[in-house]
């Protein structure tokens, strides 16, 4: 048993055992227990050496197909636990060799978990995404009023007019992403903001202003989710998911 | 609360965005991989080399 591979979904308090829904299945179908020490219990399922060994994992993470479908499995066991009891998420991929280290993990950190248990207990993460309604980056293609000109003028001017109308567009829609930002921030516990990475890399598309998630205390939700809901704005696109277990604030501070 | 159905692909790069930069990472010896090492690099690799499949001939 000792070196069997052990996969973590989720750190909560131990009484998160009695929550762990009867039959739940965890990757590869395996069925997915709560391992209690102490204070702490870890959401957990055995997996194959095959798939989850150090070289084989790295392996894997390569292969889109894979990882989307260990994304799926991952987030469906810990979105099954969290709207039972607050549940620290663990980054995907998280293998320990063997049930006991996964205790000795527990008890090591415990204070750490507890700290951030506290801190999510009660709250919920929401996504916030913005998306310019044109693409700022894009040149208008019209006709300036440089008719009368000769064509080389009319033809730097009407590049300087387009050039003029792109950043100010680009500064009026900057200004509104840093305004719902700053609005939405302030209803909001926490917040954080994901890099927007090249549209080639991510999958995003490439007009994504504003790619946010924000942990929002139960009792002020609905106010936090009409608030984006009635967002309008001549510039952007507002796009809410949600409620997330606290994926993008479960943080260790360690001491 | 409504939660407005998506399309699937974007679904997936919100989960996935979570997933890979979110999340408790635990370094120390016990783990026998991935304490937070590189994985965004590598998910980015392996969308990379989905897209390209996909826009190669």
């Amino acid at each position: 048993m000792s070196d069997t591979l052990v996969y973590l979904y989720a750190v909560g308090r131990a009484a998160l055992r009695t929550v762990v829904p009867a039959g739940l299945t965890g990757i590869a179908g395996a069925p997915v227990r709560a391992l209690v020490a102490d204070r702490l219990a870890a959401v957990v399922s055995s997996v194959d050496a095959l798939g989850f060994g150090a070289e084989a994992l790295r392996r894997n993470l390569d292969d889109l197909s894979w990882l989307a479908a260990t994304a799926r499995t991952h987030h469906s066991v810990v979105d099954a636990v969290w709207r039972r009891e607050p549940v620290a998420p663990l980054r995907l991929g998280t293998v320990y060799v063997g049930d006991d280290n996964v205790r000795a993990m527990l008890h090591e950190r415990e204070a750490a978990f507890l700290a951030l248990l506290s801190r999510i207990r009660g709250r919920q993460e929401w996504g916030v995404k913005a998306f310019t309604a044109t693409d700022p980056d894009v040149e208008p293609d019209e006709e300036g009023d440089g008719a009368e000109l000769r064509p080389g003028a009319a033809y730097l001017q009407r590049k300087r007019e387009v050039r003029d109308r792109t950043s100010r567009l680009r500064a009026e829609v900057h200004d509104a992403v840093e305004d719902l930002h700053r609005v939405l921030a302030t209803s909001a516990q926490q917040s954080r903001r994901y890099v927007l990475q090249d549209p080639r890399l991510s999958g995003h598309p490439p007009n994504l202003v504003l790619n946010a998630a924000y942990l929002v205390e139960q009792a002020t939700s609905s106010a936090f989710t009409s608030a984006v809901d009635g967002w309008r704005s001549p510039y952007l696109q507002v796009e809410l998911t949600g409620p997330w277990a606290p994926y993008s604030f479960a943080t260790l501070e360690e001491s | 609360m409504t939660l407005a159905r998506r399309d699937d692909d974007l679904y997936l790069i919100d989960l996935l965005d979570r997933l890979l930069a979110g999340g408790v990472v635990i370094t120390g010896d016990v783990t026998i991989s991935l304490a937070g090492v590189d994985l965004v690099q590598i998910s980015l690799r392996a969308l990379i080399s989905s897209v390209s499949r996909l826009v190669e001939p």
